[in-house]
Parts: C-alpha cells; structure tokens; sequence
C-alpha cells in the first residue's frame, strides 16, 4: 500500500517543478501504476488545474497534455484520422475503458514502461514531448533519458507524411503484450519499434534499404533480420524465444501491410 | 484534505485523507454497492461515474473527485432496476458481487453508445471481470434491454 | 410441474442487481477492529525469534498474536464432514512456517493503516529450510514437511507425515496386466495440470463478534458453515455450543470457501479481545495463501483392439496438496473414480495415486474437484488413441462410452439409472458441425479452424454421507418458511428449493420464504460443495413437503372429525373427498397460532446411498494462427444431462460459467513458482482469468434423463460443466496443428513452439 502525506493541485508548472525536486515528492497523473507501488510519497503533485487535459490540433500537429486520458486519445477523431487507427488499435487492449479513463497520458510516456502499448506506438510517429525545463524535445530522445526530476507537460504529434501500422500480441485479449510491434514509413525511409521485449521500445532502422523493393523476400528477411538484431529477455508471460519468433511475424505483417508488396 | 463533490446529485463536504481511494470513500458514504474485487486496476467492481465516464473508484484518489460529479448505483436505482431485470431473467447475476460495476459499465455504454454491435459491446466491457457468469447470459441481458429501450424511444 | 423446469427468477436477484449491501463486509458493524496476517517470506522455515512489543505499544493496535499465543490443537481447514479424511497438520500460528505467505503473526488495530504501520514493526528471525518445490520429488524426500509427532490423519486414507504423504492408494477390477498384454495398441501418455484458483470476485471474509449471550458469532463468507462451527470449536478449543455461524450472500466461492480459509484470523481476535473483528483478504493473499485446485501429473494408459474396442485403462496419478492437505486424499480419488467410468465396459481398470506434502500453498477444492484434471489426462489419451487408430473420435467414443444401465466398476461400483451421455454426444457433434468441421481446414487468411470434442461425469453429493436437511414451517395466512443449511453462494440454491417446495405444495414460489443459514437456527446440511445441494437438499425438500402435507392432513382430520386417508390437500385447503368439507390452507396457518397444540412445522433429512453422475460432452472450434500460434475460442457447444432441469436459465448459467472457467484453465490460467516458491500470479494483473473478449461463443443444451432417486428426476450440475473445455480445446489445437499441449495452460507459445519442432 502507498501513502501519500500531502496533495497539492499546484496553480502553475513551476510550483509543480520546485515541489518535484525532492526525491519523496512525485508527479500524480492518474494514479493508477503509482498506486500499486508501496512509496511513502511525501507530496503528490496533481497538475489538474493546469489545463493540461486536452487535445489541440492544428495545422502542423496534434498538442496531447500531460493529464489527457487514454481514452480520450483512443477516442479522438483527429488522431484516429491521421495514424489511420494505430493510436486506437495501440490503446483499446488495454484492460477496459474504465481504467483507460483514469490512465494518463502522461503517465504512460513519463514512466516509460518496457509494456507501454502507447509509447511502442508513439514511436512510430513523428513526436516530440514537452519537458517543463528541457523544453521541446523528441520522443525518441526522451525514450532513451533516464527518469529525471522534468515535468512532462505534453505530447506533441507531428502531421509528418508518415504512415505507420501497430500490431499486438498477447495471451489474453486485456493482458500486457507479449511483444509488440510499430512499423513506420517515413520520408527518409522505413522502420519498426518492437516493444515489450519485455524491455523498452526499440527502433530498428532499414539500414541497407532492403525494403526499397517491397518483395515478399525483402520483407521476410527484414522482419527477420530485425527480431535476431533486438535482444529480447523470458518472464512468466512468454520466453524471449517466442518473442523474437513473434516480432518477426508481426514485422513481416506490419510491414506487408505497409508497404504492400506481394503479400 | 477538504473536499467538495457532487455524490449521487447531492452535494458532499468532507475532510479525506489524501491517500484516500475513492472507493473507500464513497462506501464510508453509504454507497455499498461498489466493490473491491483485486487491488491492480483489473477487475472492474468498483466502476462509478465520474462526470458521467465510467471510471475505477479503486484507482482514483477521493482528492482527485474534488469538484467534480460522481455518480454510484446508489444514484440510479431506477436505471440499475431497469436493467437488473433483465439481467436477473437470464440468472446471469449469479453472485452478484460484480454486478453494481458491471451494470454502471452498461449504463454508461449505452450512454455513449447507439446500437453497438457485440464486438463493440464486448470491447466495452471486458474491463469488467466476472467468475460466474460465462458473460454469455450477461450478453443476452443486454440484448433484450436493447431491444426493449428501441421499442420503448418508438412507442 | 408448474414450477420445476421453469426459469425463476432468483428471489434475491433484485437485491444484488440494485447494489444492495448484503455481503458480508457491507454489513460488519462500522468499528470493528481490522485483522490482518503477517505473512512468511519464505518457502520453509522455523520461527527462531518474533519481537512484537513495538507493534503491540503502538496506537490504536489491540492485538498482535504469535504462535506462542495460539491453542496447541492440530486441525484441517478442510469443510468436510467428521471424521475429515483431510489430516489434522495445521495450527492456527505454526513455529514452522510451510510457504511463502504462510501465516506467521496476526495484528488486529482500529484502522487498516494502524495495522499495516504495525506490521511493518515486527522483526522475525527465521532459520530458512530448503523447500521441496517440485511435487515430483517430494515423497520420501530426507525434507520433511510435517515432521511434527502430533501431526494426525484421522482416516485409511495412506497418508504417513514422515514420507511427505497426505494419502495413497491403489484400486484395480479385472486381471489388468493380462488384458493390456491382450491389447493391439497400448496408448500411454502423461499429462499436467496445475493449481488453478478459483478466483471468485468476493474475496475471502468473515467478521466475529460476541452476542448477548457471551457466544462467539462468525458472520462468514462460506460455503459450510456448519463445518466452520466445528472447525473453529477444534481450533480454539472451545465448545461448538460456543459458536453461532451465519451466512450473509456471498460473492462465489467455486469450492474456495469449501475450506475454513480465514475464519480463524477474526474469531481468535474477537476471543481475545471481546471485540468485533473482520478480515477482509486482499486479492494478493486470495490468490498466494488460499486453497487452489490440485496440481496433478496423471499418467494414462488405455488399451484397445484394432476396431477400437477399449478393454483397459489405467490411470496413475500424483497429487500436490502443498504445504498443508486440506482435501488432498478425496480430490485424487475423483482423478480416476470420475475419468475412467466413461468408459465402464472396459474389462479392467487400475487407479493408482500418491498425494504429497511440498513447500506451496496448500491445495483445496475447486470446482470438478479432481475429476477436472482425470478428465483432461483420460479424454486427451482416448483422442490421442484415436488419432492412432485412425478411427473417428466420436465414433470411437460411441463404441466405448457409458451407456444407461452399465455398472461402473471404477465408480464404487454404481449402476447407471439415467444416462444421456450417448444423446449428449450425438448432439454436441451435430452443433459444432463435426461431420463437416472435422478436423480441421485452412482459411483463406492463412488461419486454421479445427474442432476438438470430449465427454464428463461428475457425482452427486457424496454417498451415505452427505447430509442435507430441511425444515418448512406454515405462518400466518399460510405463507410457508423454507429452512435450508445449504449455502446459496450465488448458484440459486435457495430459489430451486423453493421452486420444489411450490410444485410440492401446490402453491406459488412466492408464498415461500427461504431464510439464509444460521447454525443455530437452520437445520443441519453438510454445506453446499460435491455437486449436492439440488440432488441431497432438493430430495430432503420433497419430504419435507410430504410429511408437513401429511400433518396439514391430521390436524384437518381431528378438527372435522374424520379419517386422514379420506382427505386430499390441493395446495389452497385440505378437503374431504367425499364431503367436500374443507379447511383453507390459511385458515390452518391462523388455526395454527391460537390455542395450538400441535405445530404445522416439518424437518426431513436426506442422504443418498447413491452418487448419481451427470454427463455432459463438449466440443470446441478454435482458431489458430500458425505463424503466432495465437488461438481463438470460436465456438464452444456443451450438452448436458444433469436429469430434470430444475430451472433452465440457472442451469444455464451454470454450464456458460463452468465452461468459462475450464476454458480460462485450458488457455490463460498458469501458475509459476520461482526458485524460492513465491508465487508470480499474485494479482488479476498475472492470473489472467477469461474475460469476455477471451471465450468465443457459448452454446447449451440439455439432453434430460431422470434419475429415479433424485428429486424431480435431477441430478448435479455445478461441477461437471468445467471439465470438457481442456481436453476438448487440446483436441481442437492437435487437429489444427499436430502439436499435443499435455501441460496446461495451452499458450500461442507452446502451438507455435510445438509446431516449430515438427
């Protein structure tokens, strides 16, 4: 059981920035990883007032806030539109609506969570992420920093041409994803994310633009090349074994899906 | 920790610890029907309207209801009645324990929800555990309210 | 009939459908101290030193106990009736502590935090022991479980502490290494079930207190209460006049609550403390120091001839109770004494089992008890001969099957009096479409459908033992009050007894109340577990109902002064047959309460001499993707013949939820124990069981026979609908892919893993 000394809806970013410094004090977005913890969190800094709630769009991008829930970016037209359902398809497994209206955004890129369905689908995208002090920075960098004391302030989708396909798997239709997959088309080319190796995310580039020419062969071989590039690690869900298996079948899937090819 | 909300339409004041979970709260209010059926988020027991968004009581701090609507089977027996009927004809409640949050979770589908097809209504309601039921005859429930609400918006 | 085989609604349907707070822990008084239990970090241990004073100074805590402070008597969990064939090797508190999560203090305070800021202050030093935590290697292992001399098994069950064993035995019929040698194919496998939890959404929980009369009362989530009475009188060494047991609703149990799981920790808090107590368990300590099913190895052979005659089975099988044995010696028995009767005209059978002691948490009842994991090893064994025979497996089946009439010699040697098992197999197969499905075809997406089949039996109640008893009472107006001290745990049971009792009576369901169980007040029933309530109750009802119409009857004949045998009782009056003299039935209610001097109250026991099994076949399409192995549940056909169905919709409910559950066993549910014996499924968040996205389509039917010694021709249902869907599923992925999972669960990673060897 965790417990929580103080709760402040803090009036501006700053105060929450100065009162996150302290080791004991911590971030609450949704709440719902925090809470299966056992910290003894001194002051639980709640950044509800901030107006940090909303999706905003506009010509260039998506503007995601902090404390925006999951489900309202799995409900959002605008997103569905432009990632053409990945966003959606990354999201809806994830336990039940109930708890994808409590789960942040936030939340669930700040914590970088080796599972994250979001953040593996995310990667996919052209995305930065706003830190209260880093500032404006990319998903991709922010993947790799290490948890630090910067508040997360938004998300930014990008409305780059990029295409991208996210792809699943697990043992149970609401569990965690025994491996998950990204693949994205971008203008200088094309990659895939695997996530929950059980580990983080991980982007794995066309380097030999084997995938120029979308064969059925050049697909396979990419996908399999990929997943024997990635290390990936057993726990009790599934052995790394069967997960490289998996990424490469989802790679190949994603990527036929993609780039069309010859099936 | 004040707090200020909107329980079941009346208005609430009270002074909550801040590690509170709103589950916890609510049932110190009286509103016994939500549970608490695992401690992870997963089960759906403790399902309650939040602003009219199904939400997990049992992940929510009372602190974070501040301000805002929260609405239990408490504060819609006439809906749940309504429904329960139709639950309680297949004998799909069984025990019961999972009822209240499972039928605030129809409540709140068929609120955001025209006609939904079976994929869609399981989708929306696999956050909502069950042991007893096989959820087929909770699916057969939704079907016959279904039906009766669009014969009822015609009539 | 006008009420048996219809579909009531539940009487309390309404109540739990509108939220009303009837549970236990929506009606535990508001201060009640909180209990909760210190638990071992560790497998096996000895407790060398527990320093509890700064826990015990601490504000607002009332009570914090060791095993220093617990009565000496050695005792089972186990709700059976006495003498438990569960052997008496707990205390409440143990010096040794047997896995992780086994209790090692209790702390009871004003308020949860109170308790857990305690607990946090209590340092135990430990003398760690090596655990045995692989069950194959625990019989005669130098590691000890219960070494202790005043460790007691009460009956033959085998069962000797210092070889690790809770029981053993070995039960043969016909010469069956001769008619194996006879055999032109001996198939033989082995197969794996693990530890499966019943996982009910009610959690564990009781509340204590002490009443007026200095008496201690348990308000508890159970499903036999009058088992906790004499269970807790053993454990606290009390009187069981002591003790008050009731039983609000409970929020399923599935065998679970067929065990004393949690009851201890309150009532020993309230007998130190005078004060009311409750325990409320988390979903952690449900799923890490409860009482799941079983983990059983069970080998199987079967011997056939060429045209797929079966002549012989045999059925080996090792069960691991864990630390502690509770219905170790009775689940094992129910491996084979319910797996190899399906195919009773086979010449010889031999069932041999050893149940063993290991550092895991200890074993109880679930659902199928048994019979569950029997019926994966020998159903998956006769597909797997099949396959080897080249002969279709609902053909092969439909030659071996049981069939109304057989004598079961593996079965206590019971005759069948109603069996439909031939006619529930013939119409599972035309639901799923066997003759065009099976076994299997590619889909244009590359995916692969197949279908898998597989047949069950299970008891009802267990015989010349089980003992339900009922007490109907007419009131004012002539409404009727049914005592029961069976435990509706959601099932409906106080609804189908009333439902017998209003064809029984010629009355409505309505003019019956049915009162809930109180040990002091009910009448006595072993509790509702083994399939018993509707076959043992239900009969215990009828006559019941029979001896109150015969006293209606003799009250009516002294006061118009004529002949009970010239009286008929219509459900509104007794009245003459010739004269058509009459007493209203609420006349005899308001007669019954002036200047009375004989009462219109009846109580009837019944026991069976006989289990009647039901049976059941099950057939599952599933889809499987071969590059993943991912597998979808599409359809799942069940028939059932439990006998007259009592009421259709919670029969219904009964098999959707049974095939639920066994389908959650045969693909999601997996227990994993590390190096050390922790426990990984600890939270719904590991132990994935089914959600409505997991199971596919359901579709029931019953095929009805009527059993002649049930009430109303029924027998059970609320076992035997869990145990097709393992070996049924199994079937289905072996047609899909010729990978055969003999462990459960079956996961995407042992298709595809399988499918990557061959």
């Amino acid at each position: 059981m965790f417990t929580i000394g103080n709760y402040v809806k803090v009036s501006s970013l700053e105060e929450a920035y100065k009162l996150n410094q302290k080791k004991s004090n911590v971030i609450f977005g949704g709440g719902v990883w925090l809470r299966l913890g056992k910290k003894n969190i001194q002051t639980a800094i709640d950044l509800s007032q901030l107006g940090l709630d909303t999706i905003t769009e506009n010509e260039n991008e998506f503007s995601i806030g902090a404390m925006v829930r999951l489900r309202q970016l799995e409900t959002h037209k605008g997103i569905d539109a432009y990632t053409k359902g990945a966003v959606k398809e990354s999201l809806r497994h994830i336990v039940g609506v109930q708890m994808r209206n409590c789960a942040t955004v936030g939340g669930s890129i700040f914590g970088r969570f080796g599972f994250s369905d979001i953040l593996a689908c995310l990667l996919a995208f052209d995305c930065d992420v706003e830190l209260y002090k880093a500032g404006r920075i990319s998903l991709q960098a922010f993947a790799g920093m290490k948890k630090d004391n910067d508040i997360l302030v938004r998300v930014i989708l990008k409305k780059s041409p990029v295409e991208a396909v996210y792809l699943s798997q697990r043992n149970t239709a609401t569990d965690f994803p025994v491996v998950s997959c990204a693949v994205a088309k971008h203008t200088d080319g094309v990659y895939a994310v695997i996530g929950a190796r059980p580990c983080q995310p991980i982007i794995i580039k066309d380097e030999y633009s084997i995938l120029q020419n979308n064969t059925a062969e050049n697909i396979q071989q990419f996908a399999i090349q990929a997943a024997e590039s990635v290390a990936f690690a057993d726990n009790t869900r599934a052995s790394a074994a069967y997960r490289k298996h998996v990424a490469a079948v989802l790679i190949k899937r994603g990527m036929t899906k993609l780039l069309g090819g010859d099936k | 920790m004040q707090i200020k909300l909107h329980l079941n339409g009346k208005e609430v004041l009270a002074d909550v610890a801040p590690d509170m979970m709103l589950l916890d709260f609510v049932r110190e209010q009286g509103c016994y029907s939500v549970k608490r059926g695992c401690e992870t988020s997963n089960c759906g027991l403790c399902t309650v309207l939040m602003d009219n968004r199904p939400i997990l009581s049992c992940s929510t701090l009372a602190v974070q209801a501040d301000g805002h609507d929260v609405m239990t089977m408490e504060g819609c027996q006439e809906a749940a009645e309504e429904f329960g009927a139709f639950l309680a004809d297949q004998g799909a409640e069984q025990c019961g324990f999972c009822s209240p949050g499972f039928i605030m979770n129809v409540l709140a589908m068929c609120q955001e929800m025209e006609n939904p097809t079976d994929d869609e209504i399981r989708e929306y309601l696999a956050g909502n555990l069950c042991r007893c039921s096989g959820y087929q005859g909770q699916l057969r429930a939704i079907h016959n309210y279904m039906a009766y609400k669009r014969r009822e918006a015609k009539a | 009939m006008k009420f048996v085989n219809q579909p009531i609604r539940k009487k309390d349907g309404m109540a739990l459908v509108t939220g009303k707070p009837v549970y236990t822990d929506d009606i535990a008084p508001k201060d009640c101290l909180v209990v909760k239990v210190l638990r071992s970090p560790h497998a096996h241990a000895i407790i060398k030193e527990i320093k509890t004073d700064i826990a015990k100074k601490l504000p607002d805590i009332a009570c914090v106990l060791t095993y220093e402070d617990v009565p000496q008597n050695r005792f089972t969990m186990a709700g059976q009736t006495y003498p438990e064939p569960s052997p008496y090797d707990r205390l409440i508190l143990d010096k040794r502590v047997r896995f992780v999560g086994d209790a090692v203090a209790i702390v009871a305070g004003e308020t949860e935090k109170a308790v857990e800021k305690a607990m946090k202050t209590i340092k135990v030093t430990y003398e760690v022991l090596e655990p045995i935590l692989d069950f194959r290697k625990a019989k005669d292992n130098p590691i000890l479980i219960h070494p202790e001399e005043d460790w007691k098994s009460l009956c033959p069950v085998g069962a000797d502490n210092k070889r690790n064993l809770c029981a053993c035995g070995l039960e043969e019929h016909g010469d069956v290494d001769k008619v194996f040698a006879e055999c032109d194919v001996v198939m033989e496998n082995t197969y794996h079930t693990k530890a499966n939890q019943q996982t009910m959404m009610e959690t564990f929980r009781t509340y204590t207190q002490m009443d007026t009369y200095g008496r201690l009362n348990i308000i508890s989530s159970t499903q036999v209460p009058f088992h906790v009475r004499r269970i807790l009188a053993t454990a606290l060494d009390i009187p069981k006049s002591k003790i008050r047991v009731i039983k609000p609703r409970i929020g399923g149990g599935f065998g679970a609550k067929q065990t004393v799981v949690a009851e201890v920790y309150p009532a020993i808090v309230t007998m130190k403390t005078g004060r009311p107590a409750k325990i409320i368990y988390t979903r952690e300590e449900s799923l890490i120091a409860s009482t799941p099913r079983h983990e059983m190895e069970i080998d199987v052979r079967i011997g056939a001839m060429q045209d797929g005659t079966i002549r012989a089975i045999s059925v080996n099988t090792l069960s691991n109770t864990g630390a502690f044995g509770e219905h170790g010696p009775t689940t094992v028995g129910l491996s084979g004494h319910k797996s190899i009767p399906l195919y009773s005209k086979a010449e010889a059978f031999r069932f041999q089992y050893d149940v063993v002691y290991t550092n895991h948490m200890s074993a109880g009842a679930y659902r199928g008890y048994g019979a569950t994991q029997g019926i994966f090893a020998v159903e998956s064994a006769v597909n797997e001969l099949a396959a080897k025979l080249n002969i279709d497996p609902v053909a092969l089946r439909q030659k071996n099957m049981t069939t109304q009439g057989d004598v079961m010699h593996a079965y206590y040697g019971e005759q069948t009096n109603s069996c439909a098992l031939d006619r529930c197999l013939q119409k599972t197969a035309e639901m799923i479409g066997w003759k065009e499905k099976f076994p299997a075809q590619v889909m244009e997406n590359g995916k692969i459908r197949a279908v898998g089949i597989a047949m069950a039996m299970q008891g009802s109640g267990i015989p010349n033992l089980d003992t339900g008893a009922v007490t109907i009472k007419m009131n004012d107006d002539g409404f009727y009050a049914l005592s029961i001290g069976a435990s509706d745990m959601g099932t409906g049971c106080d609804t189908i007894l009333a439902q017998m009792a209003a064809d029984c009576l010629d009355c409505s369901v309505d003019d019956i109340v049915v009162h809930g169980v109180d040990t002091d007040i009910s009448p006595y029933d072993c509790g509702s577990y083994a399939s018993s309530t509707t076959y043992v109750t239900g009969m215990a009802t009828v006559k019941a109902c029979e001896t109150l119409i015969n006293k209606m009857k003799q009250y009516t004949a002294e006061k118009l002064g004529c002949d009970m045998e010239e009286l008929e009782f219509d459900g509104e009056k007794v009245y003459h047959i010739k004269t058509g003299d009459s007493i209203a039935r609420k006349d005899l209610g308001n007669m019954n309460m002036c200047a009375a001097t004989e009462t219109l109250v009846a109580t009837e026991a019944h026991c069976s001499p006989v289990s009647p099994p039901p049976f059941m076949a099950g057939a599952a399409e599933v889809e499987i993707d071969p590059e993943t192995g991912d597998i979808k549940l599409i359809d799942y056909a069940a028939v059932v013949d439990c006998g007259t169905v009592i009421n259709p919709n919670l029969a219904r409910v009964q098999v959707e939820g049974g095939l639920v559950q066994g389908i959650g066993m045969a693909l999601h549910e997996d227990i994993v124990y590390n190096a050390y014996g922790s426990l990984a499924g600890n939270s719904l968040m590991q132990y994935k069981i089914p959600t409505r996205l997991d199971m596919g389509q359901l579709r029931v039917e019953f095929e009805s026979s009527y059993e002649p010694t049930g009430p109303f021709g029924a027998k059970s249902i609320g076992e035997i609908v869990i145990n097709t869907p393992s070996p049924a599923i199994a079937h289905a992925v072996y047609n899909a892919t010729g990978v055969r999972v003999t462990e459960l669960p079956i996961t995407p990673e042992k298709i595809v893993m399988g499918m990557k060897q061959k």
